[in-house]
């Protein structure tokens, strides 16, 4: 097996890099919907029927929706296995919350509508909502802490000691920065979800609703994004490599010197070009309320999506090449050189991924078109099995 | 044995993978019979074999969402509760669940919503793709944790990086052609066929018990015991294959389902029952088969099955080797680069027993100061619990047998005797409806339980491999999980009962062509029980 050898490991990471992004953003384009519009489902529906309207605009797909967040988890895992392990052990409860709400979602989705009781309905219809608003809402904060650093360091065999008591792993995550994230994030999946509901739910209240709801969640998601920006500015300082370094060398963060530096808005000079993100984020989610208030319907849900691109991205793209910082021990944070997978492992993920994700678009993007339509009270009529 | 994290995080570990693994069974084998079902529909065009998809369809779908939820825990829980493996084996292990990610996940789920939903949007023929590609994507994922899993069992093509200080993939094709991966996967997807052909089976047979949807309930016994017969086959053929290679992969897991303490002359016997006794290293009350054992386990009557006794004593070997690895490992993570080539010569020499020495990690910081009585302890170790794997093994064999004779009789009532069965086999089959999943948790149990100590095989001890959690958070995660388990399955009861009992959705009556057929056929031998159809 030398055929790996032919890219370079450098180069294999950077792709990864990316690819990490593109997993996440794919995550927050499709399953960003699906915790919109349950978090919505309560207030754009108030009569049964309108709730299963809403309900099953995402009925059929949710499904091949979640897996993007499974395959988020499995990626990471293959690719930047010390993430893999630091994150999920070091976000432990959090994680638990998280998976707590994937847990009830798909149970809600397929349970809800198989007995009459109102009070059954009524019952998921509120887990519905609590578990799509609350990891919208977790994982802004989960990104807030990356950007401030996790309190963290390894030990010489590279085991994972966090610092702190157990509770601050849950409760400590809520400083009003990663609070501001979570609002950033909650804000933007619930204006996504109104632009579904909108081009996916027939005219009548639900949609009108989700648009108005919709519209004041983007306004709320551009204002407190620019208000993170700003808090970048002055009060949270970043993270540099210090001294020489190999970006093709072996996984092992305690190879490398890293401090704190003024601001991670540093970048911005660095590389100009990425600029063009936050742009994109703010731009986008200010045409998604335009497009939410005048009622268009399918350039809205891209605007929307190109909102969230933008946002997403000018994370990723201001910590390059940090991944997930250190901040009681700088020297242990996991950066794009230092925690990823083998040269070859990274080789053979790649080429699965070449191979595979293609497929995985084309017969999803088929099945979004044979589905393609607007979900009317007809479609929920109680004598239609099919329907949730 | 003394509790604490690494106790702890293995309970929660076996109590979400076993529940989770209550519905992966049904998800599996249904799937394909459901396929099945409307493939015949496809090709006869007879509206019955719908109304079967969809009765059979619906089930399956309530199965699923709850295999859907709980998989999602075993993704990320290597992460949160297991961190130093994710780190070790990440390299490795990471990859057969990205890939069953990439291949089988999104197969299955974006179908699996078209195929419920698609009913009035598709034509028969795509409708019918849709239904295998769910089939096929949930075989799939079996596939890769299989590899996943396997690898766990028989650490092939990885080798230890002392740079990085984990294990890195050497050779991909090694990992995915593991022969203990492929036996366990073939082994398992047939478990999950014979568990739906039984639940199938048991349903249908209390519809005729009760005289409901006779039509829908004896066509799905046709389809099911066929199904389940070969799948019945199956699975005790894979698993004496697993067996095979479990004697040159995994010598103490064999040795310890045998309760085989010492060393037996070629051909070793097989120990039928008997209640094995760990202090004493001897079992007693054996009763046994000549000659089975070595049978089995090596397919030939001259060579010799290892004892335990004989294994620990390797183990000790392999122990003071690992010593001398991890002394050079710590010069090689001291001079990085600069280390002297002696010393890197060493480790080679020795890095496969690395594993070994970390097995003395449990009683010394640092396993160079290990005493003798300590290496001698830790070699002790490598031995896990024996009864429960001896008596798990024969419950799960046992049963694998009855499932063969039900489903070979079922099999020969549907085929030649124009689809009547008698009462009492009614009976007996909905009985039966629980006794393929106690046999695949006590599969997956002997599978795991009987790595121990190791997460990794002679790589990793499942002591190294916890996070640094305190026992406050594992213990309200487990609780969390408990409560939350502990609830949907009684709604998911709940909800397959409901659906059971309700029936489909309408009766529909089978073609008039097919009844004068089938009472033809019937007819011509007088030795048939009249159908009461």
């Amino acid at each position: 097996m030398i055929l790996h050898e032919l890219m370079s490991y450098e180069l294999l990471r950077i792709i990864w890099w990316v690819l990490l992004g593109v997993l996440l953003i794919g995550f927050a384009l499709t399953d960003g919907f699906d915790m919109g519009v349950s978090a919505l489902l309560p207030f754009v529906g108030k009569t049964d029927t309108e709730r299963r309207i809403a309900i099953n605009t995402v009925g059929p797909v949710w499904e091949g929706n979640q897996v993007w967040f499974i395959l988020g988890g499995g990626a990471i895992f293959a690719a930047w296995p010390p993430l893999y392990a630091v994150s999920f052990s070091g976000f432990y409860l959090a994680m638990f919350v998280i998976l707590a709400a994937f847990i009830v979602r798909p149970v809600a989705f397929k349970y809800r509508s198989k007995r009459n009781d109102p009070r059954w309905r009524s019952a998921w219809d509120w887990s519905l909502c609590i578990s799509g608003a609350v990891p919208a809402l977790l994982f802004g904060v989960a990104v807030g802490n990356v950007i401030q650093g996790v309190p963290f360091h390894f030990t010489d065999d590279l085991h994972t000691i966090y610092e702190g008591a157990w509770y601050m792993k849950f409760i400590g995550l809520l400083d009003p920065f990663s609070i501001l994230a979570g609002v950033v994030s909650l804000s933007m999946l619930v204006m996504h979800g109104g632009a579904w509901l909108t081009l996916k739910a027939e005219e009548g209240p639900v949609q009108t609703r989700a648009r108005a709801i919709g519209s004041v969640a983007a306004l709320v998601a551009v204002a407190a994004y620019i208000l993170a920006g700003l808090w970048l500015a002055v009060g949270i300082e970043g993270y540099a490599i210090m001294g020489d370094y190999v970006t093709g060398g072996p996984s092992n963060p305690l190879h490398f010197e890293v401090a704190r530096t003024s601001s991670w808005l540093n970048a911005y000079t660095a590389r100009p070009w990425i600029a063009v993100a936050p742009v994109l984020g703010v731009l986008g989610a200010l045409l998604t309320f335009m497009g939410l208030r005048a009622g268009r319907e399918v350039s809205t849900l891209l605007f929307s999506k190109l909102a969230i691109f933008g946002v997403i991205s000018s994370v990723g793209l201001t910590m390059f090449p940090f991944i997930m910082p250190s901040s009681s021990d700088p020297q242990s944070s996991l950066t794009v050189w230092n925690s990823s997978s083998s040269h070859l492992t990274l080789f053979i993920m790649l080429v699965a991924t070449a191979i595979f994700m293609p497929l995985i678009l084309m017969y999803t993007a088929w099945v979004y078109k044979v589905l393609w339509g607007k979900v009317t009270a007809a479609d929920v009529s109680e004598d239609s099995p099919s329907a949730y | 044995m003394e509790f604490g994290i690494v106790e702890l995080s293995r309970l929660q570990f076996a109590a979400t993978a076993m529940y989770h693994f209550l519905f992966v069974p049904l998800t599996l084998g249904l799937s394909v019979i459901v396929a099945i079902m409307e493939t015949v529909y496809v090709m006869t065009n007879r509206p019955i074999w719908r109304q079967m998809t969809k009765f059979w369809g619906l089930l399956f779908g309530i199965n699923f969402a709850l295999g859907v939820a709980t998989g999602i825990t075993m993704e990320f829980q290597f992460g949160m509760n297991w961190s130093y493996f994710s780190h070790y084996v990440g390299d490795i292990f990471g990859a057969p669940l990205a890939l069953e990610g990439l291949m089988a996940f999104f197969l299955e789920a974006t179908f699996v919503g078209l195929f419920f939903f698609g009913w009035e949007k598709l034509s028969k023929v795509q409708h019918l793709a849709v239904a295998w590609l769910v089939a096929i994507g949930s075989n799939f994922s079996a596939l890769w944790i299989l590899i996943a899993n396997g690898w766990m069992q028989n650490p092939v093509g990885a080798e230890f990086n002392p740079m990085t200080m984990r294990m890195e993939m050497t050779d991909f094709f090694a990992v995915i052609f593991n022969e203990v991966a492929q036996a366990k996967f073939v082994h398992t997807v047939s478990a999950g066929y014979v568990t739906a052909a039984v639940f199938v089976i048991g349903v249908s047979a209390w519809y005729l018990l009760k005289g409901r949807h006779t039509e829908l309930a004896r066509r799905s016994i046709t389809v099911a015991a066929a199904f389940g017969l070969a799948s019945a086959f199956s699975v005790v053929l894979l698993g004496d294959e697993s067996g095979y290679s479990a004697t040159h992969s995994q010598k103490m897991k064999l040795a310890a389902i045998e309760a085989m303490w010492e060393t037996h002359d070629a051909p070793a016997p097989f120990n039928l029952v008997g209640f094995p006794d760990q202090e004493a290293r001897e079992t007693h009350y054996a009763i046994e088969i000549p000659w089975a054992m070595g049978l089995i386990g090596t397919r030939s009557l001259t060579t010799e099955i290892a004892g335990i006794n004989d294994l620990v004593a390797q183990a000790e070997t392999r122990i003071r080797s690992g010593m001398i690895a991890y002394d050079a490992l710590m010069q090689i993570r001291e001079g990085r680069e600069a280390t002297a080539p002696e010393v890197k010569a060493t480790f080679e020499a020795h890095s496969a027993d690395l594993g070994f020495a970390f097995l003395l990690k449990k009683y010394v910081d640092d396993p160079r100061d290990a005493s003798e009585e300590q290496i001698v302890a830790a070699s002790n170790d490598t031995v896990p619990t024996v009864w429960p794997l001896f008596w798990a093994f024969r419950i799960m064999v046992g049963l694998g047998f009855g499932f063969i004779a039900t489903m070979g009789y079922f099999f020969y009532r549907s085929s030649f005797k124009g689809m009547e069965f008698p009462r009492p086999a009614l009976w007996l089959a909905v009985i039966m409806i629980p006794a393929p999943w106690i046999a695949a948790e006590m599969g997956w149990f002997v599978a795991e339980f009987g790595r121990q100590p190791w997460t990794v095989d002679g790589v990793l001890p499942t002591a190294m491999s916890v996070s640094a959690l305190s026992m406050t958070e594992v213990a309200l995660t487990l609780a969390g999980f408990v409560i939350f388990y502990t609830v949907l399955f009684i709604v998911e009861m709940g909800l397959m009962l409901k659906y059971i009992r309700k029936g489909p959705f309408q009766d529909v009556e089978e073609t008039d062509l097919w009844t004068k057929r089938h009472n033809d056929r019937l007819s011509g031998r007088p030795s048939a029980i009249q159908p009461a159809e």
